[in-house]
């Protein structure tokens, strides 16, 4: 036999000439290949499931018409639609420069051999698993009735911001780590300062990184919902947020509102916002998987 | 992360004496500004427990703590209103241990068929699309169980009496689904780390790949393994919108998968939906549950941490 080129991966089985492959080896390897494929083949069930249900309702009147009781065949999400884009928008204000920030202080400026930066590390690690409810509870008890901002535009966006702030640093912190430690020696050596060679050469080279992990934050904000209904999102809204003093719904608490009622109307109707709210994820998870692998510099 | 230096003084004209500039303004601001915001996710968790404590030990004056955790009734917003928080945690393991039951085989078959078997490019494919699970709301997972899982459940059922609307079963299962991401990601960074000479050497002495599978790689990423599911235990316990939508919203001390219950989370959520006074003991009663998910979450996650540490400090 003539030998085939080397490949360096995946670590393959050297291949010699017996006995064939056990009838044991190839139900084990059917049953991995199993295990994968329900994932898998759940995933396209799911999405079958939301097209077709909700196909008759994925019309203009889901985005131009608002939340109706009575007449669910002309009831639409436009104010759940236009509250998630508000909520959203302060989050992402909010938590993306204090993320990027606590990130840039951990991996450029924080000692590890002090208690209180490990402190804080272990910490963000913690907070990165807390079950979202209980950021629910935090924004009830402390930013909503605590401090009286309500339940407003405000207190969503801020309670969303700390549930996805752990991610924001912790990816951002992978994004600074790969910079490779000659880029700034050379830039230290040039006479540049610590936050010069931060600002123009660090931070340039990391931002591909922290994209990516700030769009999978926010695609994770704007799918929440647990914390948001401690929140005051439930109420019905049949207006657009002006401001961040605002009530405001959001998507994924209008679906779980139309999923409350029992006619067979709000099925659809749950399952077309739900189409809706899947095409916005789909779109931001595949720009960042975009942004990871076209920007990403290889060192 | 530049290594500290130490500073130390040389005597002026000695070698080693260096000039200092004198630290600049702008650059002590920017410090003084990182060093807020890194105080931003400490003040959370401060946050956390604030809004946690007062409203707990208010409660606990009000109830006996003996009869929360012990007592089997629980209706606290209706009168008389009973506190014993069992039916929660009972149906909450309930949901996690189905939810285990699925997540557990199906995250490791997949992290081992990706980490072992898979080409490059089967990789490359399967992957993400895994990940996009991760990415799904629960509320829409929620939805499915409802709408699709249990009426299929209802129809399909073989022998007996059908689940119930609600019931934990379905919730169980799609939180499984949603949980394989999680279980799957993590195993497979610990069995990627397995260095490939252990695999190597096994081959040499004329292991098949099921056998380098099982008894080479899996023991030497176990506590990476251990510590994804210990993290898919933590995120069952902490899931709310799946189990508030399809499990129901009756409290129910059962172990009876086919009835519907209510978990911890899920009354959260449905007592947070009613707009309860500030100071009642209903919504003290949130702060509560709140604190007991807190503290059962944040073990499983200090276990997890501590487990993933270790893994990885023995192949450095």
């Amino acid at each position: 036999m003539i030998p085939t080129a080397v490949t360096a991966d995946p670590p393959e089985a050297p291949r010699l000439k017996g006995r064939r492959t056990p009838l044991r080896e190839q139900f084990f390897r059917l049953s991995l290949w199993a295990s994968l494929a329900i994932g898998v083949l759940f995933l396209v069930g799911l999405l079958t499931y939301v097209v077709v249900e909700g196909w008759p309702r994925l019309n203009s009147k889901l985005w131009t018409n608002f939340p109706d009781i009575i007449d669910p065949s002309n009831a639409g999400a436009q104010s759940a639609i236009t509250g998630t884009i508000w909520v959203i928008s302060f989050t992402a204000l909010y938590c993306l420069p204090t993320g990027v920030l606590t990130a840039i202080y951990l991996e450029e400026y924080a000692d590890r051999d002090r208690w209180w930066n490990r402190a804080v590390e272990i910490n963000i690690q913690n907070l990165a698993a807390v079950p979202s409810i209980v950021y629910g509870i935090l924004g009830l008890g402390v930013i909503s009735r605590g401090l009286g901002f309500g339940q407003t535009v405000l207190t969503a966006s801020l309670t969303l911001s700390l549930l996805v702030l752990p991610i924001v640093i912790i990816s951002s912190r992978e994004a600074i780590r790969a910079v490779p430690q000659s880029i700034r020696q050379a830039s230290l050596s040039l006479g540049a300062t610590r936050w010069q060679t931060i600002w123009r050469q660090v931070l340039p080279a990391a931002v591909p990184g922290m994209a990516t992990g700030s769009i999978l934050a926010l695609s994770r904000a704007i799918g929440e919902a647990a914390p948001l209904l401690l929140l005051g999102g439930l109420t019905f809204i049949t207006f657009n947020p002006t401001g961040v003093q605002s009530q405001f719904t959001v998507l994924p608490i209008q679906i779980f509102n139309w999923i409350s009622q029992s006619r067979a109307e709000f099925t659809a109707l749950a399952s077309a916002a739900i189409v809706v709210l899947l095409v916005i994820l789909l779109v931001m998870n595949s720009l960042a998987i975009w942004l990871r692998n076209h920007f990403t510099h290889r060192w | 992360m530049t290594p500290r230096t130490r500073r130390r003084r040389a005597a002026p004209g000695s070698p080693g004496f260096l000039r200092r500039s004198q630290s600049r303004w702008g650059e002590r601001a920017v410090r003084v500004l990182l060093v807020a915001a890194a105080l931003v996710s400490v003040l959370t968790t401060v946050g956390i427990v604030v809004a946690l404590i007062p409203p707990v030990v208010d409660f606990f004056g009000k109830v006996d703590f003996g009869k929360f955790i012990t007592g089997t009734d629980w209706s606290p917003l209706f009168e008389p209103p009973q506190f014993g928080v069992l039916p929660l945690v009972t149906a909450t393991l309930v949901v996690t241990v189905i939810a285990l039951l699925v997540a557990v085989p199906l995250g490791l078959g997949a992290a081992v068929y990706l980490s072992e078997y898979a080409s490059h490019r089967v990789r490359g494919i399967f992957k993400p699309v895994l990940e996009v699970l991760a990415g799904i709301p629960t509320v829409v997972y929620g939805f499915f169980a409802l709408r699709a899982i249990t009426p299929l459940l209802q129809r399909y059922w073989p022998g007996g009496d059908p689940p119930q609307v609600f019931n934990a079963l379905s919730a169980g299962f799609v939180m499984g689904i949603m949980i394989i991401p999680t279980i799957a990601s993590l195993a497979e960074d610990s069995m990627a780390a397995v260095p490939r000479s252990l695999r190597d050497g096994a081959y040499a002495l004329g292991s098949s790949r099921m056998q380098v599978s099982t008894r080479v790689v899996f023991p030497a990423a176990l506590s990476g393994i251990v510590a994804a599911v210990v993290l898919g235990v933590s995120r069952a316990i902490g899931e709310t919108m799946i189990v508030a939508i399809a499990a129901g919203g009756r409290p129910n001390l059962t172990f009876n998968p086919l009835e519907g219950m209510q978990t911890m989370t899920a009354f959260i959520a449905a007592a947070g939906i009613g707009d309860l006074p500030t100071g009642s003991t209903g919504y003290q009663t949130i702060f509560a549950v709140g604190l007991l998910l807190f503290a059962i979450t944040l073990v499983m996650n200090l276990i997890s941490i501590r487990l993933v540490r270790r893994y990885r400090e023995v192949y450095e």
